[in-house]
């Protein structure tokens, strides 16, 4: 808090200073020669400033309109150009605009306050070749501005801000079906140990971030999953959340070991950065940076051998956010 | 008595050995080689219980701590693959196998396979065909299934606990015969999963992947955007540099 407010008032400070010291620098005699003024660069520095605004406002448009075919060449061609238009504005700016001098002495040490205020002067006269020093300012600062706020606009990205329930959406309810990428009927005597399969929920988008599932057979006697899970093995099948729980990526990787007693126990590992997930205690982190364990999908087996959900997942699926322990999944019961 | 007068490979004299031949060679190979981590008739040996009381650590340091899996049942498409990719003998147990100089000769081989076939019905040596297979099929197959550990150009990979090897120097056969074993934490997959037709289709897009035709320029070991992006850096560093020395330069001279 002290530093906060250390912060504040040397910022109150620096502005005040700033602010007091203009007006002392008139009615001295002038350091820097004063140069021709060249309105026709400084019209081309103007306009190169209103083309990187232009160019920025147009990333900003890009990033809006959603959808968009090649819509990341776009937005790396307009903000690639808005900072080349710039870079070119400064360039004309500091070979035509600003005053050059040949020095034969050092400027004096910074030491003297009335050297100091001498630097400012110089700093202050090399801008005397602006003619409309203030439209200049006005172009800089549009400029800088839009770059600026180009720059933030992929903050929008980052997801809703308050509204949460996205995140814990899932197409599963009790009684849903498991097909597969053909869209048939997952079977229970179909799925074999050592091998592992992907799901879909039927009548679902499969693109939907909860929908993907690993589903994968493990001896009955090896499952040791928890309480509120443990009536939900379907003859030892178990349903995992495809999506990563530390940056979302589809897992992909079974290892599943051939001879038991001494080799790696079963896990789900994700391609990106390893995290490895029990199979058999419903999806616990054994190793990798996944901060919470695998959501798991209780499942039951119906009349027909047909795999259906028992309910939704224990936990959110995908990569973790904010209060992202404190929520669950909607146990739907509808159809 | 005839056993052990029979040395190892020295019975291929016999122009075409009998199938009780070949089983009978095998299984004096058998007790030499591999009887003492897959036990007597390869039921297999579990490995000895940690911290049991009595006389179980003794008896496992006698042992050596040899262990391994039932070969009853594999057939002679498991005992195939792990011969001539030189997993086995295995280096140290509890250590995945790894691609090896084989250490028998091909009758050795032969021999050895015909018995461990004998011990139960196993599957036989697949006979792939991968000229039938369609290879963009097989591209899609692969990356379904195999991709993800092996990479996608077939380069090997990490996974936690194992190294899934590249296959630059696997054949069709044995690429065949490692997807129905799953050999170490390598997932099975049955006929069920990847019939014998797809399966074709995956060994021909594997053995087109080992000379890839790498249009985009570099290959810099086939391993992804990683290195590309890194040498692309290096570059642009240098590029941006340069621009920065020749407009201060300019600036300077004036």
């Amino acid at each position: 808090m002290s530093r906060a407010k250390d912060f504040l008032v040397s910022g109150a400070v620096l502005l005040v200073s700033r602010l007091r010291r203009k007006p002392k620098l008139h009615g001295r005699e002038r350091v820097v020669p004063t140069g021709a003024a060249s309105p026709g660069w400084e019209l081309v520095a103007l306009l190169l400033l209103l083309a990187a605004a232009l160019c920025a406002v147009g990333f900003i448009v890009v990033y809006v309109l959603d959808r968009l075919s090649h819509q990341t060449q776009w937005l790396g061609l307009s903000l690639g150009l808005s900072f080349v238009f710039l870079a070119a504005a400064l360039i004309v700016t500091a070979k035509h605009l600003i005053v050059t001098e040949e020095l034969e002495d050092d400027y004096p040490l910074v030491e003297y306050p009335e050297e100091q205020e001498t630097i400012a002067q110089v700093v202050d006269e090399s801008g005397s070749r602006l003619t409309r020093s203030g439209l200049f300012k006005l172009g800089l600062g549009a400029a800088g501005g839009a770059i600026g706020l180009a720059v933030l606009t992929p903050i929008a990205s980052l997801g809703p801000g308050i509204d949460m329930d996205a995140f814990v959406r899932t197409p599963w309810r009790r009684g849903r079906r498991l097909v597969d990428e053909q869209g048939r009927p997952l079977r229970a005597a179909d799925i074999e140990e050592d091998t592992f399969y992907t799901a879909f929920p039927e009548h679902a988008d499969k693109e939907e971030l909860a929908s993907s599932l690993v589903v994968v057979r493990l001896p009955e006697s090896e499952l040791r999953l928890p309480p509120e899970l443990a009536r939900f093995p379907a003859n030892g099948i178990v349903a995992y959340s495809k999506i990563c729980t530390h940056a979302g990526c589809a897992i992909n990787l079974y290892r599943t070991p051939l001879f038991k007693p001494i080799e790696p126990k079963p896990a789900l590992v994700c391609p990106c950065h390893y995290s490895t997930f029990d199979v058999a205690t419903g999806g616990d982190v054994l190793f990798g940076p996944a901060g919470r364990k695998l959501p798991m999908l209780p499942i039951y087996v119906d009349a027909n051998g047909e795999l259906r959900a028992a309910g939704n997942f224990d936990g959110p699926v995908g990569p973790s956010w904010w209060g992202v322990r404190m929520r669950k999944p909607e146990n739907g019961s509808g159809a | 008595m005839l056993f052990a007068l029979a040395l190892p490979g020295a019975a291929s004299a016999a122009a075409q050995p009998q199938q009780g031949d070949l089983v009978a060679r095998g299984k004096h190979l058998y007790g030499q080689y591999c009887i003492a981590c897959h036990g007597a008739n390869g039921r297999g040996v579990e490995p000895p219980v940690p911290n049991s009381a009595g006389a179980a650590p003794q008896r496992a340091q006698n042992q050596q701590n040899a262990a391994g899996p039932s070969l009853q049942g594999v057939g002679a498409l498991a005992a195939d693959f792990y011969l001539r990719t030189g997993y086995m003998p295995l280096r140290e147990i509890g250590k995945q196998p790894r691609r090896n100089r084989v250490l028998f000769s091909e009758d050795q081989i032969r021999a050895l396979v015909a018995y461990v076939a004998s011990l139960g019905n196993g599957p036989p040596i697949p006979q792939p065909q991968p000229e039938r297979g369609n290879l963009s099929e097989g591209m899609k197959l692969f990356t379904e299934h195999c991709a993800g550990c092996h990479q996608v150009v077939a380069e090997g990979g990490y996974v936690t606990g194992a190294v899934p090897p590249p296959l630059e120097n696997s054949t069709a056969v044995q690429i065949a015969q490692a997807v129905r074993i799953g050999p170490y934490v390598m997932p099975r997959f049955s006929e069920k999963q990847i019939s014998d037709r797809e399966l074709d289709s995956i060994i021909r897009y594997v053995q087109y992947a080992k000379h890839p035709d790498d249009r985009g320029g570099w290959a810099i070991g086939h391993l992804g955007p990683v290195p590309e992006g890194l040498v692309t850096w290096f570059l642009a560093a240098t590029a941006l540099i340069t621009v920065c020395i020749v407009i201060g330069k300019r600036l300077k001279s004036e």
